[in-house]
């Protein structure tokens, strides 16, 4: 049985889809079979930054509607083997979504894949909805400002009661807190909430600081996960992510100021 | 030392009676199938196995009596007891039931104590809330999940929180209010109009508080009680703070 994960966060903009596609690619790169799926239907982005925009014939809704198969509508990554994208449609809407057919989809793959990765749109309806409906674990994806905070309280609060999981009275689905866009710079000036201020409204087991970084921007517009950028202190994070997911115990990096000594000397960027 | 000595009035009396009620709860039995009630026994004990540890019981046979149905309370007491409750009464009870009883200690009680059924009062809530276990008798609510931005949670009785209350959330009683955790929330005790309720909360940072219908806004709070034990009641139709 593959384990569902779900990348989610309430508000837009916050590094959902980014997150997706690095933790995909890094838990694939692992050697673990591992599928992402675009739950935005009707803006469709997965695509882009997993920089297989172009070799979408079918997509997820094509599959749920029983018009294409999985196997035809999976592409493989063309740098990872072990890593499979299902595209959003871009002409639909969410409506399309329906729950029986997204649990058949996740059925289906489950048998396959070793993960899952389901990227949520934004909000919380049905696309948000149906993306943590099945899921087993949960990245909540925060940036350091109050009202991406809110949003995820309340996107915890939907996970806890309105999941299968829950609706089951199973075992409640894990959720780990991923805060991305991290400036230390920021935090010292008091212009950016901390870690510490964030895990203490959320009260949530934090799996790693993403830094505000350049080279997030890059690695979207070229279509090559952030992860695949081995020198970049987001790439690194996101490896470290993977890492700790997995259970290996890596300390957390980027929360502190990097600057060391002799940058603050000469105040150098 | 004499005898008399030791009736000084200046020895402290080493017992006193004092009366006290208790909530315990009721065990209603309506089969006399040993296996049956066995297996619901444990069914429900299974729902909330640490309120159930050890728990002291009365058993109520009467409903077996109206309808004439023979039970045998020594057995029925055996399966009670295998599961790990404490049986500490029975009402209800036949004389030849009650003797049974008494001869394995256990006293009786009688049965026109009030008999409120305390099915879970929980009222519309329209986001469905976290795990809440409702304390039987009291009808009491019991949190022990955060409560998340969105989440409304409303309870018949008291209602006590083991966790945070994030801001954005409603939290309702027609009782008091325990919030052991940051309160972010709006809480509104005695909803029903009881103006005796409190609210009790170890770090008040709420957007609203309200009891019986007063209310006071987060602005209006005193920024100094954050992070402490405080209570919250009425006063002369004002509400009042107060630290613990």
């Amino acid at each position: 049985m593959a384990r569902i994960i779900v990348v989610t966060s309430g508000k837009g903009g916050v590094g959902k889809t980014t997150t997706s596609a690095a933790i995909a690619m890094g838990l694939a790169k692992r050697g673990h079979k591992t599928a992402v799926i675009d739950f935005d239907v009707g803006l469709r982005n997965l695509d882009l930054i997993m920089g297989c925009e172009r070799r979408v014939v079918y997509d997820f809704i094509n599959v749920i509607n029983g018009e294409a198969s999985l196997n035809q509508a999976l592409i493989k990554d063309k740098n990872c083997p072990q890593l499979h994208i299902l595209a959003a449609s871009q002409t639909r809407d969410k409506d399309a979504l329906s729950q029986e057919g997204v649990g058949k989809v996740l059925e289906d793959l489950s048998k396959d894949f070793k993960y899952i990765v389901c990227d949520s749109p934004a909000g919380i309806e049905r696309g948000a909805h149906l993306a943590m409906y099945f899921a087993d674990d949960a990245f909540v994806v925060t940036n350091p400002e109050v009202s991406s905070v809110r949003d995820s309280d309340r996107m915890l609060g939907i996970l806890s009661s309105k999941s299968r999981r829950a609706e089951e009275n199973k075992e409640p689905i894990k959720e780990y807190l991923l805060l991305t866009r991290y400036s230390p710079e920021r935090v010292k000036l008091g212009e950016m909430l901390s870690v510490d201020d964030v895990q203490e409204i959320l009260s949530l087991h934090l799996l790693g600081v993403i830094p505000e970084s350049k080279s997030v921007l890059n690695a979207s517009n070229s279509g090559m996960p952030v992860i695949l950028d081995e020198k970049s202190d987001a790439g690194q994070a996101y490896a470290d992510i993977v890492a700790r997911y997995l259970g290996e115990n890596k300390p957390h990096r980027f929360i502190e100021d990097k600057k060391g000594f002799f940058g603050k000397l000469f105040g150098g960027k | 030392m004499s005898k008399d000595a030791q009736k000084t009035p200046y020895s402290p009396p080493a017992l006193e009676f004092k009366s006290s009620t208790f909530s315990v709860p009721v065990l209603v039995i309506s089969s006399n199938d040993l296996i049956i009630i066995q297996q619901q026994l444990e069914a429900k004990i299974k729902l909330a196995p640490e309120f159930f540890k050890n728990s002291p019981l009365v058993l109520d046979v009467q409903e077996l009596n109206k309808q004439n149905i023979e039970a045998d309370v020594v057995a029925i007491l055996e399966v009670v007891r295998k599961l790990g409750l404490l049986p500490i009464g029975i009402r209800g009870g036949n004389p030849e039931q009650n003797e049974k009883a008494l001869g394995l200690g256990i006293p009786l009680h009688s049965i026109h104590t009030s008999t409120t059924t305390v099915d879970a009062k929980k009222t519309a809530t329209p986001t469905p809330e976290p795990e809440t276990k409702d304390l039987l008798q009291t009808g009491t609510t019991l949190i022990t999940q955060p409560i998340r931005s969105g989440q409304r949670i409303y309870a018949a009785g008291d209602l006590i929180i083991v966790s945070q209350v994030s801001a954005g959330t409603e939290i309702l009683a027609e009782g008091n209010i325990h919030v052991y955790g940051t309160l972010r929330g709006r809480a509104l005790a005695g909803v029903q109009g009881n103006t005796e309720a409190r609210i009790f909360c170890s770090d008040l940072q709420a957007e609203l508080i309200s009891i019986a219908g007063n209310y006071k806004i987060s602005e209006d709070l005193n920024q100094e009680v954050r992070g402490k034990l405080i209570q919250i009641y009425l006063e002369n139709r004002a509400l009042v703070i107060k630290e613990i």
